[in-house]
């Protein structure tokens, strides 16, 4: 009895410890987005947090995170998507032709544009899906096709500019819905020459959010004897999630407030986060990745989910062909070119697994943020591409074998 | 008669179980030498040691080869004293010829480069040897299986075969192919070749063998020569089976109904070989509360049976009828067979029972989402309730439900696949090989699990190999052989001399 007793006293004792040890993933990602941030604000004498770069560092980004969430789905279930950067240049054409060439509105742009992708998506899906052709064969196959056909839609040429709605999609920003007076003051308390109070408010709102659900979710947890992450790490973690979220809205809100894209990003972010986590769906997700014969014999449609995984997908792509479009302004020949490689490595840096059933959303999203930053601040600094393509290269090795070192170490 | 091996005193342990326990076997100088016993007695145990896939040092015992004490480290240091195995599954490379399968490590080559002329000669005469009439360029992938037997068995004479080792060689085998295969084997006596042959059919024992020994439980429990007289299968089958009850199985009520699920005229192909039938015209049903059993060697088509029928999940070409309660039922696919009413539990835990990487909790309610969500939404606090519930009415070991269940002991999965298999609450079970690789309390408590679903008027299906465990728990029990419901067998009646019978004899 009393050796028992001694016994839980040591499990618990040893609890916090363990538990950075089996989560060392999950927080050493976030801790290493801050550290390489850290390090670019001091390289760069300060240029990283710029609000103005902040901002960029979004606009930059957005489309790279919008397609690592519909690859994080693909990749949970088992497979890979090769195709996303020239899909996403097609549908940039596309949308192009139709809106420069043919004087479409956008309400009809949009909606087919997107429903382009999803097909193109389902396209490869049906051969991955219903004819085990190997993804890798099929999506590299699209790879090169909708690459040829953006060519071929635009002639060679760039198609634009679009009109200044359609802009806005990407270059705009969400406009400050608080009284004027109260921006203004704030502006001459902070010393910054405009204030977007709405963007600071929507933060604070957003932290709030966040420390209710946590909360909320601990309270449960307790409730049904769930393990949770200790005390310590629930309120460090929180710190550091809600003074990011407040120190960049604060800086947006000093510039021009918060991008649309941001806004999309944020919603799409969170509606891929639940829908993995949270809904039936997402778990037979995890299920047919993890073990598709087991999945197949639990009575899943292993195969319509892989469909339902690549169509998702290809709308993601169209979704961030257009945003890429409309931040350039102009259709090319070569939008998207190469960008499936981020894509990949983003999902994989945030924890993915090449062989299925393993990665949150939340963890790609941190992952391309990682990548983003990286090229971001090297290229502030003034760093050759030919360096930077080496030193992403090794970053995304070192991430991956950190991984199998860890699941080794487990083992 | 010379001695060409002795194995002495080999005592073979794995982690919790001892899988041979001090076999002595003496095999002379160019007979064909049968081992038998029941499935997992230790006969292939006992060849893995012989040929060196369990090298020296991992077992206790010697092994004295033509007068000398051998150890191997490996299975090439066998080979080159000319001990070659053949394996039930065949080691033959699909897509290559036979010529390069034939010589496959082991190359008619100089400085790394191939003499292809040299290579293909000496494949011909081979092939000569063995009474293959194919040519050398000949993919193993367009031949029969039995054909590829022989390319086996021309392999280990490329390799100087001093001893031969044949694991259940005509299990996949036609009738036709199996006879020419032990002609074969007597010519090859004839050449002055051992063989020690593994097999389940006592008829192609007598047929052949010199002497056979007979291996249960891990241990050497007699050998038989034939030369000498006459030996009766009877005799062997009870050397075989002949042990006492060494499980024991708890109490029950029989409380049997109504018919509750029925098989008509069930036909299944193979999913590949177009042409092979795996199960012809079976026909068997359960009633409610009550334990049916299915006997027969792994191999016999009971998963392929208790697969076709869930959900077409193996096989194709299906036909025939299923019943629920009288009525016709749809089992066409996997989600049709769980709204039915069925859960089939697999006899592969690891490869088709779980998703290995993930919790215990989404394991126990993955069959069955709709139970712990509404509008597609999870409640992940009703599946943690629904999770706890099983752990404890399963007795699942475990510090918590959110273990992954990779980390589990056997008996512990095995308890989570039966949990998820409750929740999606089935009027019929098929167990298969539901007591395999898990330890006797464990087994136990998985006897008592079934006997409470049989308490409430479910039906079970319960494939093993075990047939203690088949007397012990079913009220009625099949026998399948090669793809066929060959006997039924009431409590009564059944023994596992008559199970045995039915097994082994064609």
């Amino acid at each position: 009895m009393t050796e028992e007793l001694s016994k839980s006293k040591a499990v618990r004792q040893k609890s916090v410890g363990e538990y950075f040890a089996a989560h060392l993933r999950e927080y050493g990602l976030l801790l290493a987005l801050i550290a390489i941030m850290a390090f670019f604000q001091v390289m760069t004498g300060g240029v990283m947090l710029k609000s103005v770069n902040i901002t960029n560092l979004f606009l930059q980004n957005s489309y790279i995170i919008i397609m690592a969430l519909g690859m994080l789905v693909v990749i949970v279930a088992g497979h890979i998507d090769l195709s996303v950067g020239s899909v996403m240049g097609f549908i940039g054409a596309l949308a192009a032709i139709l809106m420069v060439n043919y004087d479409w509105p956008l309400w009809a742009v949009f909606p087919v544009c997107l429903t382009a992708g999803a097909l193109i998506g389902a396209a490869q899906g049906y051969w991955v899906a219903y004819w085990s052709i190997p993804p890798f064969i099929v999506t590299l196959a699209g790879m090169l096709v909708f690459r040829g056909l953006s060519l071929w839609l635009l002639e060679g040429q760039s198609v634009g500019p679009f009109p200044k709605e359609f802009q806005l999609l990407s270059t705009g920003f969400i406009p400050d819905f608080m009284p004027e007076s109260m921006s203004a003051s704030l502006a001459e308390t902070f010393g910054a020459r405009r204030f977007n109070t709405g963007a600071l408010s929507l933060g604070v709102i957003g932290s709030a959010v966040i420390v209710y659900l946590g909360l909320k979710k601990r309270a449960r947890n307790k409730a049904y004897g769930i393990e949770d992450e200790p005390k310590s790490f629930f309120i460090g973690r929180n710190i550091i999630v809600i003074g990011g979220l407040l120190f960049i809205c604060f800086k947006l809100a000093t510039f021009r407030g918060l991008p649309n894209v941001l806004v999309t990003m944020a919603v799409l972010t969170i509606a891929y986060a639940f829908l993995t986590q949270s809904t039936v769906i997402g778990r037979r997700l995890y299920a047919v990745g993890g073990n598709e014969k087991a999945a197949k014999l639990s009575g899943i449609k292993t195969k319509r989910l892989t469909f339902l995984a690549f169509a998702n997908m290809g709308m993601l792509a169209a979704l961030a062909g257009l945003i890429f479009a409309a931040r350039l302004n102009t259709a090319t020949p070569k939008a998207g070119f190469a960008v499936e490689l981020d894509v990949i490595a983003a999902v994989f840096i945030g924890g993915a697994s090449m062989s299925g059933g393993v990665g949150k959303v939340i963890g790609a999203v941190v992952g391309a943020f990682i990548m983003g930053v990286m090229n971001n601040g090297m290229s502030i600094m003034g760093i050759g591409i030919d360096y930077q393509q080496v030193i992403k290269g090794l970053v995304l090795l070192a991430a991956v074998i950190f991984d199998v070192y860890n699941k080794n170490k487990q083992g | 008669m010379t001695t060409i091996l002795e194995m002495r005193g080999i005592t073979k342990t794995f982690p919790g179980v001892k899988a041979l326990d001090d076999v002595d076997l003496r095999v002379e100088q160019g007979e064909i030498h049968a081992l038998v016993g029941e499935n997992g007695a230790g006969k292939s145990t006992l060849m893995k040691v012989l040929s060196g896939v369990y090298p020296a040092g991992s077992y206790d015992g010697e092994i004295v080869y033509n007068g000398q004490v051998t150890s191997f480290a490996g299975i090439s240091d066998s080979e080159k004293l000319g001990i070659i195995i053949i394996h039930q599954e065949l080691a033959l490379v699909p897509l290559l010829s036979v010529a390069e399968n034939l010589f496959l490590g082991n190359e008619v080559a100089r400085n790394g480069v191939i003499n292809w002329p040299e290579m293909y000669q000496r494949t011909d005469e081979l092939l000569a040897k063995v009474g293959l009439n194919e040519a050398a360029s000949t993919t193993i992938e367009s031949m029969g299986v039995g054909k590829q037997q022989l390319v086996e068995i021309a392999k280990a004479l490329a390799k100087n075969v001093k001893l031969l080792i044949l694991d259940e060689p005509t299990a996949a085998l036609q009738e036709n192919d199996s006879q020419k295969l032990l002609e074969l084997l007597l010519e090859l006596k004839a050449q002055g070749i051992t063989s020690i042959l593994i097999s389940h059919k006592l008829n192609e024992i007598s047929q052949v063998a010199d002497r056979i020994t007979v291996i249960r439980d891990g241990a050497a429990v007699s050998t038989l020569d034939c030369r000498a007289e006459e030996i009766s299968e009877e005799h062997i089958i009870r050397d075989m089976v002949g042990r006492d009850m060494e499980h024991r199985y708890p109490e029950r009520q029989r409380n049997i109904g109504q018919p509750l699920f029925e098989i008509k005229n069930w036909n299944v192909w193979h999913p590949e070989h177009k042409d092979r039938q795996m199960l012809r015209n079976v026909n068997f049903n359960v009633r409610e509360g009550e334990i049916v059993g299915i006997a027969g060697l792994m191999g016999s088509g009971r998963t392929e049976l208790a697969m076709s029928i869930f959900g077409k999940s193996y096989g194709r070409n299906i036909s025939g009828e299923a019943f629920l309660k009288g009525q016709p039922v749809n089992l066409s696919t996997v989600d049709k067979a769980i709204k039915a009413g069925l859960a089939y539990c697999t006899e592969d835990r690891k490869e088709l029972g779980l998703v290995l990487e993930e919790s215990i909790v989404s394991n126990i309610t993955l069959a069955n989402l709709e139970g712990v969500s509404r509008g597609g939404v999870l409640n992940t606090a009703e599946e943690q309730k629904v999770a706890e519930r099983y752990r404890e009415a399963m007795n699942i070991r475990t510090p918590s439900v959110h273990q992954k269940v990779v980390n589990l002991s056997g008996g512990n999965q095995q308890k989570v696949v039966l949990s998820k298999w409750l929740f999606a609450n089935p009027q019929v079970l098929i167990l298969d090989e539901p007591t395999r690789g898990i330890d006797v309390g464990a087994k136990f408590e998985i006897y008592g699990i079934m006997n409470e679903l049989a308490a409430e008027g479910r039906g079970v299906v319960m494939i093993s190999s075990e047939m203690p465990e088949l007397l012990g728990m079913c009220d009625r029990i099949y026998v399948m052989n090669e793809g066929e419901l060959v006997a039924e067998l009431s409590a009564e009646e059944a023994s596992q001399e008559r199970i045995m019978s039915f097994i082994v004899t064609e």
